[in-house]
């Protein structure tokens, strides 16, 4: 009776292997190889540097009426810490830190929004996440946000595609494991927007999460969709207290 | 605009091996590659880098399709006298990038 009492909680432990522990929480930092560290390390070996100093030049640059410089100033004073608070709520729901950019763009500088994906919106905001670099992840759990984090999680949990796999599968419970010789990573979101090696350029998380829902065959949801806001806002309370990166490289 | 970014120490000593780090934006575009409605991307790549100290070349690599975009280059030279490290960057479409390290060494 023991013995059966036993097995059915180890079954229950395969089952759902549940999140990992705070304090056994790992940055993707740290299953990368020691060449690909030691060029996040070094600014003058990060690649994303480019970026950083477009997104400097696009943060002083006047777009329609004024520049990012003429109401925040010092980006290294102002920004300091605005990352790891995104994605954020605004008017009741969350936006990420590329809808905030926008946003500030065609309401406040009156000037078009930049494409998602765009150089110019990457630069900025890695610029923007630059800021809060070695910051931790501030992302709260209230009466406001959790019905977001609850649909970010129910997403992130959810078997999807033609692979019929949930997110939760690879990063929760079979992290540190190989798949097609890369080790699985943790999957928290510590470092966006990255410079990725395979990509050979900057990339933000959205672009990291529909390159997963590809790969397990499913439909991604849409850049700047409310779901993949919400699972961006999961990722990065599951990440809260972790370090943040921006501009991170990735293998 | 040919950002390019280059890691020298500031001094050294007579004889030591230094290593320098250099960085170029570039998006090294292949030459192979086709658009989604099937016309080739041309090749538009770094095909030289060239280390200059104080005049004498010490350094020079030839670039190729297949190093990846923004080209890191790493490597050593023994430093022999306080002066200038010169660095240029050559490439397809009239691409061309110079950057200047001093160092003193003592």
């Amino acid at each position: 009776m023991k013995a059966a009492a036993l097995l059915f909680a180890a079954y229950g432990a395969c089952l759902q292997a549940g999140d990992i522990p705070l304090a056994e929480r790992r940055s993707g930092y740290e299953f990368m190889g020691r060449e690909t560290r030691a060029m996040q390390d070094d600014d003058a070996t990060n690649p994303a540097l480019f970026a950083l100093m477009d997104g400097e030049a696009l943060w002083n640059r006047k777009e329609g009426e004024r520049s990012c410089a003429s109401c925040h100033g010092d980006a290294a004073q102002t920004m300091k810490g605005v990352a790891a608070r995104y994605p954020a709520l605004a008017g009741g729901k969350p936006i990420n830190l590329e809808q905030r950019i926008n946003a500030c763009r065609t309401e406040h500088q009156r000037a078009p929004a930049f494409a998602y994906e765009s150089k110019e919106l990457l630069a900025l905001t890695a610029y923007v996440g630059r800021q809060s670099r070695g910051m931790p992840i501030a992302i709260e759990a209230n009466t406001a946000t959790r019905a977001h984090i609850e649909a970010g999680r129910a997403l992130y949990e959810r078997r999807e595609g033609q692979l019929n796999l949930s997110c939760s599968q690879c990063h929760d419970d079979n992290w540190g494991r190989l798949l097609a010789g890369s080790p699985i990573p943790q999957g928290h979101a510590t470092g966006y927007p990255i410079y990725r090696l395979e990509w050979q350029g900057m990339g933000s998380l959205e672009r990291r999460l529909r390159n997963c829902m590809i790969g397990v065959r499913a439909e991604p949801y849409a850049y700047g969709s409310p779901e993949m806001v919400e699972l961006e806002l999961y990722l990065m309370w599951r990440a809260r207290g972790m370090k943040l990166e921006t501009p991170a490289v990735r293998p | 605009m040919a950002r390019v970014a280059v890691t020298v120490p500031a001094s050294a000593k007579r004889g030591e091996i230094i290593e320098i780090k250099t960085l170029a934006q570039h998006e090294m575009e292949t030459g192979f590659r086709h658009t989604q409605t099937g016309e080739l991307i041309p090749r538009d790549i770094i095909t030289e880098f060239v280390c200059r100290y104080n005049g004498v070349e010490v350094f020079r690599a030839e670039l190729r399709q297949a190093v990846a975009a923004n080209p890191l280059i790493a490597f050593t030279t023994v430093a022999t006298e306080s002066g200038t490290l010169e660095f240029t960057w050559t490439g397809d479409n009239g691409y061309l990038a110079n950057q200047k390290a001093e160092i003193k060494v003592v």
